[in-house]
């Protein structure tokens, strides 16, 4: 039996998009995968009794070495905060190509802490700042250094000692760029040194937590205990920064969601499926359910959703146990077509991404395919006809062309770019100044006007004739024939329109990513765990698979 | 020397790193738009200038200095390109010509020859030349005065020109398709061939009658 890929008409909207979980694809767990094998290690901790000063761990493989090198500063209260516009942060980070030297580690400390206004060098891959949880990690120290651990109810609520607010890396603020590393088969995922990056800053809040607990009280103090440090991540608060990144990177995006679409198809195709694998299935989904009722949201849009998944897992689990046959042919395939007959967009994906746990032989294949070079499909085929894109457009864009972009409600917003920050905005054109500066991000409109365009140019005439008289719609005449090829690229929403959620956007990416519990504080920006329940660096080893649901 | 430069925040940075080709782009690419071109054509011009400080040529210097000028003079936009091109009034604009040079190879290619009076900031123009030559297939050379380029599939660029100021202006500049042809006397490559005719070993009967094919009839 064959199964179709999923209409990108259906996936690509921002609804199912912004429904989208971690799964066995997600970049933290195959960069945690890559790297089980390589040594790690603590090779510097020149932390003061507050837990200031400098630090660096490594990962080394033969001759390879990455090192996260860590400034912990003392900062005001008045001046922790996790916007972008922040100027100061407990924490900063960068990840060093090779072992950093006496100098680089000077540099680095007069460069590091200033983040977005510092100087990087092509030695430097990725960067970042975290600011505590003042709440918990001040609770942590107190608890240890007077012989006791945590409160477990409290680090469940809260997930983490630290959050961080941006990860940067491609050569942003002089790092280096991606042309330089992109032959690194360890490397060779997306994102895998910004997850290489979190991952050994979570171990830097234990070893820091512990050190400042000893310092106050070395008599009675006593280490986190690991099983407590296995369950706790590390935060991250993202804004809209992240939107535009999946707008302008049509092939990657691309790229993600079909592995995730093949991952779903060559399953339902699956004929027979053997006890081991239905009852690793149901394990994950059973077990998963401990991170349905913690995930905590104030959010009313967000706890909505959650309270839809868990009632649909739980009917899901009944489902199975009482009313499935898992000898029967193509079972997955069933449960998908029950799934979409009785649940809804969330508890699809949230099943979708469990029912790759047992299929290591389908998913890890597909992690290599994850990258892409945007560049090779940079140019414009100015050579093919009118005719020919209009049909693309009225193929591969059908719910847009029929978008009224007429009605003020469908162009109310635009994106653009912040003086202060130079960071990505998102703003109603009709209120705020600013919208003749609007960012190519309102692709559906834009695409319209392409069309309206098209409908009344000469059918023959070739694209770069087009051009002479169009030069303005280059942006997504680009877009259009990069479409063609790569029916993922494209959010299939109009992502300017009153209606629009942008959280659902950061939502995609952060799925990808591999983070749990989205906790969403607005429409435009949310915070989310990353690596709790991950493996501490000295059980990489041997970790389990599934690590996340136990 | 460090150079410190005041940023919008008030901020210090020091100069003392290079910028990321990342960056090069970026900001190659919002200053093309704030300087009136379209976001597609902007896309380009940040590709277009990251490849010249790729291949160590004055592209930041060249872009600078062309959008200062724009600001005070006006440039010509080509629209088809033929054999012999002449701005009616002023310079052609490097980014125009480019971009339309790019859109239209297909056709150009075919002239063989090209020849353009009055290119302003000439250097801007390269990286379109660069980028055709791939799509066709060929190595390009342009040449101006006495100055000479030979765009090379795109993967690189050789020039007599290297870590030199290009002028602004090619008052009469020439665009040549080279064919693919060897770039070496056939004799050369014979007595290189037989050289390597050195590494192969001589088959017996038997094994020529073992080898793929062997024992069957052509026309069978």
């Amino acid at each position: 039996m064959e199964v179709e890929l999923r209409d990108p008409n259906i996936i690509m909207k921002l609804s199912r998009l912004g429904s989208f979980h971690q799964s066995k694809l997600s970049f933290l767990r195959s960069f945690l995968d890559e790297f089980k094998d390589w040594d790690y290690n603590r090779d510097s901790f020149n932390l003061d009794n507050g837990g200031y000063g400098t630090a660096v761990y490594s990962f080394k493989k033969k001759e390879k070495i990455y090192s996260l090198v860590c400034f912990a500063n003392k900062i005001d209260n008045n001046d922790r905060s996790d916007r972008v516009i922040a100027t100061k942060w407990d924490a900063a980070f960068t990840l060093h190509d090779g072992a950093p030297t006496e100098n680089d580690i000077k540099r680095l400390k007069n460069e590091v802490p200033k983040q977005e206004v510092g100087r990087l060098s092509y030695k430097e891959l990725t960067l970042s700042r975290a600011n505590k949880s003042v709440r918990v990690f001040d609770h942590v120290v107190e608890s240890l250094s007077n012989g006791n651990q945590p409160d477990l109810n409290l680090l469940e609520k809260v997930g983490y000692l630290y959050r961080t607010t941006a990860v940067y890396g491609s050569g942003k603020f002089g790092l280096a760029d991606r042309f330089r590393i992109k032959n690194r088969q360890e490397i060779n995922g997306p994102f895998r040194l910004e997850m290489m990056l979190v991952y050994l800053v979570r171990q830097f809040t234990f070893d820091q937590v512990n050190h400042v607990a000893k310092c106050k009280n070395p008599k009675k103090a006593v280490s986190l205990d690991l099983k407590i440090c296995k369950n706790l991540g590390i935060g991250n608060s993202t804004g809209l920064g992240m939107a535009p990144f999946i707008v302008n990177h049509p092939t990657l995006l691309h790229n993600w969601i079909l592995s995730r679409e093949t991952a779903l198809k060559k399953i339902r195709e699956i004929k027979k499926v053997n006890s081991k694998n239905c009852d690793l299935f149901k394990k994950c989904v059973k077990e998963s359910l401990k991170i349905l009722t913690s995930w905590n949201t104030e959010s009313e849009f967000q706890a909505k959703k959650i309270n839809s998944l868990v009632i649909n897992v739980k009917r899901f689990l009944r489902f199975i146990d009482n009313d499935f046959d898992f000898t029967s042919e193509y079972p997955f395939n069933q449960i998908y077509l029950w799934l979409e007959k009785q649940t809804c967009e969330e508890t699809i994906e949230y099943i979708v991404s469990m029912m790759m746990e047992p299929f290591d032989d389908i998913v890890k294949p597909l992690r290599k395919n994850m990258s892409s070079d945007e560049e090779k499909y940079f140019r414009i085929p100015t050579e093919r006809t009118v005719l020919e894109l209009k049909n693309i457009l009225e193929l591969k864009y059908p719910d847009i062309l029929k978008i009224n972009f007429e009605n003020k409600e469908n162009f109310k917003n635009f994106w653009f770019i912040s003086k202060n920050k130079e960071e990505p905005r998102y703003a109603d054109r009709f209120e705020e100044n600013g919208s003749e500066l609007e960012q190519p991000l309102a692709i559906a409109r834009d695409i319209k006007r392409l069309y309206d365009r098209l409908i009344i140019a000469k059918e023959s005439s070739t694209i770069d004739k087009f051009l002479l008289e169009n030069s303005e719609l280059r942006h997504v005449i680009r877009r259009a024939f990069i479409i063609e090829k790569f029916q993922y690229a494209e959010i299939q929403d109009n992502t300017i329109s009153k209606n629009v959620i942008p959280i659902d956007m950061l939502r995609l990416k952060l799925s990808f990513f591999g983070a749990l519990k989205f906790d969403p504080r607005s429409d435009k920006w949310l915070r989310i765990c990353m690596f709790q329940g991950a493996p501490l660096p000295h059980e990489l080893k041997n970790c389990s698979q599934q690590w996340v649901y136990n | 020397m460090n150079l410190k430069i005041v940023v919008s925040n008030g901020f210090i940075i020091d100069r003392k790193f290079m910028r990321s080709l990342s960056e090069i782009e970026t900001t190659s690419k919002r200053a093309s738009k704030a300087s009136g071109f379209s976001w597609g054509v902007s896309e380009e011009v940040g590709k277009s200038i990251r490849l010249l400080e790729m291949f160590n040529f004055q592209g930041i210097k060249n872009l600078n200095e062309y959008f200062r000028e724009k600001l005070n003079k006006k440039f010509e936009r080509p629209n088809l390109i033929n054999k012999s091109n002449t701005p009616k009034e002023f310079s052609y604009c490097p980014i125009s010509l480019g971009v339309n040079f790019l859109d239209q190879i297909y056709n150009i290619e075919k002239i063989k020859i090209v020849n353009f009076s009055n290119i302003a900031y000439p250097l801007l123009f390269l990286p379109f030349l660069s980028k055709s030559s791939e799509v066709i297939g060929k190595k390009i050379h342009f040449k101006f005065d006495n100055h000479e380029f030979l765009m090379n599939i795109n993967v690189n660029i050789a020039s007599n020109l290297l870590n030199k100021s290009c002028p602004n202006i090619a008052k009469n500049a020439e665009v040549i398709f080279i064919e693919n042809n060897d770039n070496f006397h056939e004799q050369d490559w014979k007595s290189l061939y037989q050289l390597s005719e050195q590494t192969f070993v001589e088959e017996t009967e038997s094994l020529k009658k073992g080898a793929a094919g062997a024992g069957l009839t052509d026309n069978d």
